[in-house]
């Protein structure tokens, strides 16, 4: 397996643990507080578990990471994001390596897992409404062949955009969606932690000059 | 026998609710807990739940009560993680408060009632009226 993909979870497991307490105290706000402790447990549980492992291609790889997430992560978020790296490793059966349109079908595989989970859509105030803009905008630059770098950039600025229209709604999924009207104003930590998560791919991608 | 599996973002408490349930039922009943994460720590797990569905089933299927939020999302992709196609139609998931529902579904099962019989009197819990 290229050392890539474990990269990126090394990656997304300390920008993760780094922003912990953000996402804890987003959580706080309108939920039950606990999606950076649930986040940090899953993800350091996926890096202590699944240590680099060359034999395995990235698939295998990807199916041991949502597993993992499934059953360490402890609230919604291990479902859903357990759901978004398994579809993805059906999706990265023949993949070696990372590039534009091979991520692309990772990210839309992920969403697919999400949505199915959960069966919120975009106005729900979830995850959904950072990582769908991020897909439509990564597919969008795939299709004016502008390298990954670039897809990668404009997806982020799509689920920022994304995040920041979740402090706009009411939430109408998860724990939030019992507070009602008191959810406005409040940022979704789950789909900050999409975002985060995003700009951990970007960075690895970026490291390794396969942007260009 | 129907089976039970009693999902909860706490071990404790599953083991409570099939503890008390147990007071009431056949001791043939397949009632399993399913609370908490592998370290006893507070969330559901997936996995764990899966295990407990399968240890339930002995060919009649299976009910899981749960509590509250993310013990759906979790219990659902237990279920969908099940590749018996046979095993995964006769698991079904009640919309039953978790400790009434538990035990009119113990007693219910443990008179050889059919899935569909367990699940409508489990529901029938939730209109008691306590007081």
């Amino acid at each position: 397996m290229d050392t890539i993909i474990y990269e990126i979870l090394q990656e997304i497991t300390l920008t993760i643990n780094k922003n912990k307490d953000f996402l804890t105290e987003l959580d706080r706000e309108i939920g039950d507080g606990d999606h950076g402790i649930n986040m940090a447990r899953g993800f350091n549980a996926v890096m202590t578990k699944l240590p680099y492992d060359a034999e395995i291609d990235m698939s295998t790889y990807l199916k041991k990471v949502g597993m993992t997430l499934l059953s360490t992560v402890g609230g919604a978020s291990g479902p859903l994001y357990g759901s978004a790296f398994l579809k993805a490793s059906s999706a990265a059966k023949e993949m070696t390596t990372l590039c534009s349109s091979s991520l692309e079908q990772l990210l839309n595989a992920a969403l697919v897992g999400i949505k199915d989970r959960g069966k919120a859509m975009i106005g729900d105030k979830t995850i959904v409404d950072a990582l769908e803009p991020a897909c439509n905008a990564f597919h969008q630059s795939v299709t004016q062949n502008k390298s990954t770098s670039m897809c990668l950039k404009e997806a982020i600025e799509a689920a920022k955009k994304g995040v920041e229209y979740t402090k706009s709604i009411v939430a109408k999924k998860g724990r939030a969606s019992y507070l009602g009207e008191r959810s406005l104003g409040h940022q979704d930590p789950g789909a900050t932690s999409t975002l985060l998560m995003l700009e951990a791919i970007e960075t690895v991608i970026n490291s390794k000059r396969l942007g260009e | 026998m129907v089976g039970l599996v009693i999902v909860s973002h706490s071990r404790m408490l599953a083991e409570g609710v099939v503890e008390l349930a147990s007071e009431m039922a056949d001791k043939n009943l397949h009632m399993i807990a399913a609370g908490g994460l592998a370290d006893g720590s507070i969330g559901t797990d997936a996995v764990l739940i899966m295990r407990a569905i399968l240890e339930a089933d002995t060919g009649e299927g299976v009910i899981v009560l749960t509590d509250i939020g993310s013990s759906i999302l979790s219990t659902q992709m237990a279920i969908e993680l099940i590749e018996d196609e046979v095993i995964k139609e006769r698991i079904k998931i009640s919309p039953a408060s978790l400790v009434e529902g538990a035990l009119v579904a113990a007693v219910e099962a443990s008179t050889g009632a059919s899935l569909q019989n367990v699940l409508d009197a489990a529901i029938e819990a939730n209109s008691v009226s306590k007081i």
